[in-house]
């Protein structure tokens, strides 16, 4: 096996150094009943350049992938430039383990640090951590963060959340005695409504994806108004971190905790992962933040350097009473995020939040005016938005990929079956004028 | 060695209890800070809160650990000491003195007699070696 | 000849991204916008739209950022650089060959969304790892949908969860009481951290003087009636192999509850023993840690269940099932799952890379990598033998565990001993764990390295416990050789700064 240094030869001798005639000593203290007596029914090696043919073959299947796309959904399309692919896979980042030993981690470290302070600036928060799974698992921590800063426990969700986001937090708080209640989605503008009299004394937090899963844009501020009168956090939920860069920060429409997927920021959709979550909340509860954080230390010298620290809210500390049980997060994501971030830096994060968002406005003025077709949602949009097709969307956009050879969105009635005839279409700056006139064209064909 | 001072009240727990009249005062022993490390996080109460004898009152967290409080007797809370928000190395550096957690009005002045005296402490900590 | 240094090394004093930000470079340009400009108010109502214009988001030249970048690599230590012992993580040589792979653009390009039948080569990749990871674990249901092992973990032990509630119901008063999770004090913190987040509450069982699980311990808590489950790691987090894991499965079984193992140290198994075959009910595999992933600092990792054919209907949804010679598809038809525990269906890179080193190493390969990995932990094992305290006689499998006994009475601990080795060119082993052993060195060399560097290893160890008696100031201030010394954890925790702010808003701060 060429990955292991040690020859046949050698390692014969190695055995014999320790006084065993044959590798299957070395598993003496496994019971004769537990060993596996035969050879693994898995297939024989392959040679280099078989793997990549194998691979290949198998990618090839991936029609879909070839396409030019308007699937959004949790998930999109941005430019990546060419050094955040090539900057994370240098060895001192790609295989290093999670920074235990500071002194010799200062690289990974100091990247976490610029990764946090990009993520607060972006939310408009005071604090941000190493990162989570993705924005779905991050959501769910909110979720449980929010009982344990307010001591309630019931969280209003609207219904506009990613329909997949709320059924991992539904996973994670099976067990957690928090229950999930529900905000209803308006059905003209496409935005949640808040109804005050929900807001009951027991209500730990109210979560709100802005842009929603339909595309709209939510009046943050008047959420945050009403759920801190009622003693609440107000959970923001962004799925679409590109528009973070044109639309006003969850923090400064008052958000308590903002929980994001950060794929946007130069990751592949490489079929749902890995990706990133980011998790920023207020200065006041650091302590109750899931997950690790970089922070500032000095060496005898004053040298400045950076450590993980707050480390007892953890699990390897706390056991079962940490924040959380994660350890490992999405460090090496997190890095391309925080590359891509810098690469673009003030002005191209702003660039491309704006050329996304007027695709999306030339895209819903060209798809509009196709008869038959209508946009049921009133609510500012920033790339994303629901068409009405007159007839079954599944199916209209089966016949689009056959015939024009664009994948045109996704019918809602993958979760929604009573909304047959909708669809969402995701505009991003990858998207060439080309692209949307083929979709129009293939709308109007079908 | 550890210092315990000889006046106080000790529990098995690690704390100190100093009583004047009705009001108890409450810290950490030096053996404690010592086992702990740098203590870089105190958790306590708000004034006003009461606790049984045993209770969890609050924590105490080093860079690598975190441990409880035990409040040794029974008691409202009448006065915390703030200052270890910002200064929460007094802890360390002064134990039996700045480092002082808790104020109490006792519930049940017998209580006390239930704690160990200096130098039982003493003993008690020696057989923990 | 001498270097007059004008300034310090490049490399040494590598500023923040925010330090070095220089208002209008740009490291970016975009494609002109191609359709017609629609007005900044009809886009978006002012009151949506930012105000800051990010300010202090930094503004760098791509070359600003390739060297940023590239200079505070430099202070990281990695895998490829050399050994890299870190007990229970197994930080194996991470193949160029998977990186390519996971990156072809028929993967890489594929929206999550996409209709399943233009997705049939990733469910495909999908398939076939969850078919060879049943195979290496003897458990024939597989999700890979968990994220990292902690979620891995979370999602066994709710899994435990659901299948005794539909067992015991809910309501009963057995079902009530039956909420205990019994969990060795040698197990990494996120078993109770999962367990808890379950609903279980956690007790602890005792290790023996071997540092076994405590049998006794395990009946008597077993006895009540009250367990739920078991949560074990096999060979322990003291790199010993459970010989009785066959009785201790059958008394959890036989007390009502089922066994979790924590596949942490699967990489002293593969192709040797299979989980399935001791007993166990559900197991997560790390594909980070045996199936060579790389750890990227922290992350993206992958925790796949495995479990039995009665724990299958709990698995997450959805699954990956075959329909037919060559067709796959997402089946959510499952209605005694727990749910989802991940938007999508896991970190679908992770899994490219994962069957690709199954597949580069066939069946004999995957065997062979487990006994190199084996026999090089007996190798440092021997070797280190007569120079530090080993707390448990027990043969080691993968890893060996060392104690800084010897050493304390110069009073030099393992964390300096760790810190000096970084002064002779390794990475330091993982310390203070397990927690049961008081000044723990828990070193896994893995099986990716050769012999000499093994030695080497062994020779700066011994090294060590010398200069440890002759010299312990120089082991008590290292490391000498890094870019920061020891640095200040508790003042960095009392007074923390978790973010970079500009200069006069933090002398205000």
């Amino acid at each position: 096996m060429r990955y292991i240094p040690n020859s046949p030869e050698e390692r014969q001798e190695m055995l014999r150094g320790l006084g065993l005639g044959s590798a299957a000593e070395l598993f003496d203290s496994i019971p004769a009943d537990v060993l596996l007596k035969r050879q693994l029914d898995t297939p024989a090696a392959l040679a280099e350049s078989e793997l990549l043919e194998l691979f290949e073959s198998m990618a090839a299947k991936n029609a879909a992938a070839r396409r030019p796309s308007f699937l959004g959904a949790g998930a999109y399309s941005h430019y990546a430039p060419t050094i955040v692919d090539s900057l994370i896979q240098r060895s001192e980042f790609f295989t290093a383990y999670t920074p235990y030993q500071p002194e010799i981690s200062q690289g990974t470290l100091q990247a976490i640090f610029e990764f946090q302070t990009l993520v607060c600036q972006l939310t408009g928060m005071d604090v941000a951590n190493a990162s989570m799974y993705d924005g779905s698992t991050a959501m769910a921590e909110a979720v449980l963060m929010a009982e344990r800063v307010t001591r309630r426990s019931r969280v209003l969700v609207s219904a506009a959340v990613h329909p997949e986001y709320l059924q991992v937090a539904e996973t994670y708080v099976a067990h957690a005695g928090i229950e999930l209640g529900r905000l209803e989605v308006d059905e003209a503008s496409g935005r949640t409504t808040l109804d005050p009299s929900a807001l009951e004394k027991d209500v730990a937090a109210v979560v709100v994806q802005s842009p929603n899963f339909f595309g709209c844009v939510e009046e943050l501020k008047s959420f945050a108004e009403q759920v801190h009168a009622a003693g609440a956090l107000l959970v923001v939920v962004v799925t679409e971190a590109a528009s973070l860069g044109l639309l006003r920060s969850p923090g400064a429409c008052g958000a308590d905790i903002v929980v994001a997927e950060g794929q946007s920021f130069g990751v592949p959709v490489s079929f749902g992962g890995p990706y990133v979550g980011l998790f920023a909340t207020r200065e006041k509860y650091a302590r109750q933040i899931p997950g690790r954080l970089a922070g500032v230390a000095y060496d005898k010298e004053g040298r400045r350097g950076f450590v993980l620290t707050l480390a007892t809210r953890e699990q390897h500390i706390r056991r079962e009473k940490a924040t959380s049980n994660i350890c490992t997060n999405e460090g090496l994501i997190a890095l391309a995020a925080t590359i891509y971030m810098t690469t673009l830096g003030r002005r191209g994060l702003q660039e491309v939040a704006e050329q996304c968002a007027q695709k999306a406005a030339y895209a819903r003025r060209q798809i509009s005016a196709i008869e038959g077709f209508s946009l049921p949602h009133s609510a500012p949009v920033f790339n994303e938005f629901v068409v009405r097709a007159p007839s079954d969307a599944a199916s209209l956009l089966r016949r689009l990929a056959e015939s024009h050879n664009v994948t045109g969105g996704l019918a809602l009635s993958r979760y929604s079956p009573d909304r047959p005839n909708d669809f969402l279409v995701c505009v991003t700056e990858t998207n060439r004028r080309a692209d949307i006139d083929a979709l129009v064209e293939g709308l109007k064909a079908s | 060695m550890a210092n315990v001072p000889e006046g106080l009240y000790y529990s098995k727990d690690h704390e100190w209890l100093r009583v004047e009249g009705e009001t108890g005062t409450v810290g950490i022993t030096d053996h404690a800070q010592h086992s702990l490390g740098d203590v870089v996080y105190v958790e306590l109460p708000k004034s006003g809160e009461t606790f049984a004898a045993h209770d969890t009152f609050g924590s105490v967290e080093s860079v690598k650990a975190v441990s409880e409080l035990f409040l040794p007797v029974a008691g409202e809370v009448t006065e915390v000491n703030e200052s270890l928000t910002d200064e929460p190395e007094k802890v360390n550096t002064d134990p039996y003195g700045d480092g002082w957690m808790l104020r109490v009005k006792l519930s049940n002045r017998g209580e006390v007699d239930s704690l160990l005296s200096a130098a039982e402490y003493e003993d008690y900590i020696g057989s923990l070696e | 000849m001498t270097i007059t240094k004008a300034t310090t090394h490049v490399t040494q004093n590598e500023a923040l991204v925010f330090e070095r930000s220089q208002t209008g470079r740009r490291g970016y340009r975009l494609p002109a916008l191609d359709v017609e400009e629609t007005s900044p108010d009809e886009l978006l109502p002012a009151e949506l739209r930012r105000e800051d214009d990010l300010e202090g988001v930094p503004e760098l030249s791509e070359p600003d950022v390739v060297r940023h970048f590239t200079r505070i690599s430099t202070w990281n230590y990695n895998i490829d650089l050399g050994l890299y012992p870190l007990g229970s993580c197994t930080m194996k040589y991470n193949s160029r060959l998977n990186e390519k792979v996971a990156r072809i653009p028929g993967f890489a390009n594929l929206h999550p969304l996409a209709p399943e039948e233009d997705a049939q080569g990733a469910l495909q990749v999908m398939y076939e790892l969850q078919q060879h990871l049943a195979e290496i674990t003897g458990l024939p249901g597989v999700s890979l949908q968990p994220a990292a092992g902690a979620h891995g973990e979370m999602t066994g032990v709710m899994m435990i969860r659901a299948a005794l509630d539909a067992r015991d119901g809910t309501t009963s008063d057995e079902a009530q009481r039956r909420k205990l999770m019994l969990i060795p004090d040698s197990a990494h913190g996120t078993n109770p951290a999962s367990a808890h987040l379950s609903g279980f509450t956690v007790k602890t069982i005792r290790s023996t003087s071997e540092g076994l699980t405590d049998l006794e311990h395990l009946r008597e808590l077993c006895a009540a009636g009250e367990v739920a489950g078991l949560m074990l790691t096999n060979p322990n987090t003291c790199g010993i192999f459970e010989r009785n894991i066959r009785e201790i499965c059958d008394i959890v079984h036989g007390a009502g509850g089922l066994v979790y193992m924590d596949g942490a140290n699967m990489n002293a198994l593969v192709g040797v023993a299979r989980p399935g075959d001791m007993g166990v009910d559900v197991i997560h595999l790390n594909l980070h840690k045996t199936f060579s992933t790389p750890h990227g600092g922290g992350g993206p990792g992958s925790g796949p269940c495995c479990c039995t054919a009665e724990l299958e209907p709990f698995l997450p949804v959805p699954r990956v099932v075959k329909t037919g010679a060559a067709a796959y598809k997402l089946d959510s038809e499952r209605p005694q799952s727990i749910g989802r525990v991940k938007a999508f269906y896991g970190n679908f890179g992770m899994h490219l890379r994962a069957l690709a080193y199954i597949l580069t190493h066939g069946h004999d390969g995957l065997r062979e990598a487990t006994e190199a990995a084996v026999l090089n932990a007996r190798y440092i094992a021997q070797g280190l033998a007569e120079t530090f305290d080993r707390p448990f006689d027990s043969p080691p499998m993968h890893e060996c565990l060392f104690t800084d006994k010897r050493q304390t009475r110069k009073g030099v601990h393992t964390l300096d001993i760790a810190k000096r080795l970084i002064d002779y060119g390794f990475h330091p082993m993982t310390i203070y764990f397990p927690l049961i052993v008081q000044g723990a060195m828990l070193i896994e060399p893995t099986e990716s390295v050769g012999r000499a560097e093994l030695q080497q290893f062994v020779d700066a160890m011994k090294e060590i416990a010398r200069e440890a008696v002759e010299d312990a100031q120089t082991v008590l201030d290292a490391p000498h050789t890094t870019r920061v010394g020891r640095l200040d954890e508790a003042a960095a925790a009392r007074k923390p700064v978790l973010r970079w702010r500009p200069a006069e808003k933090a002398a205000g701060a």
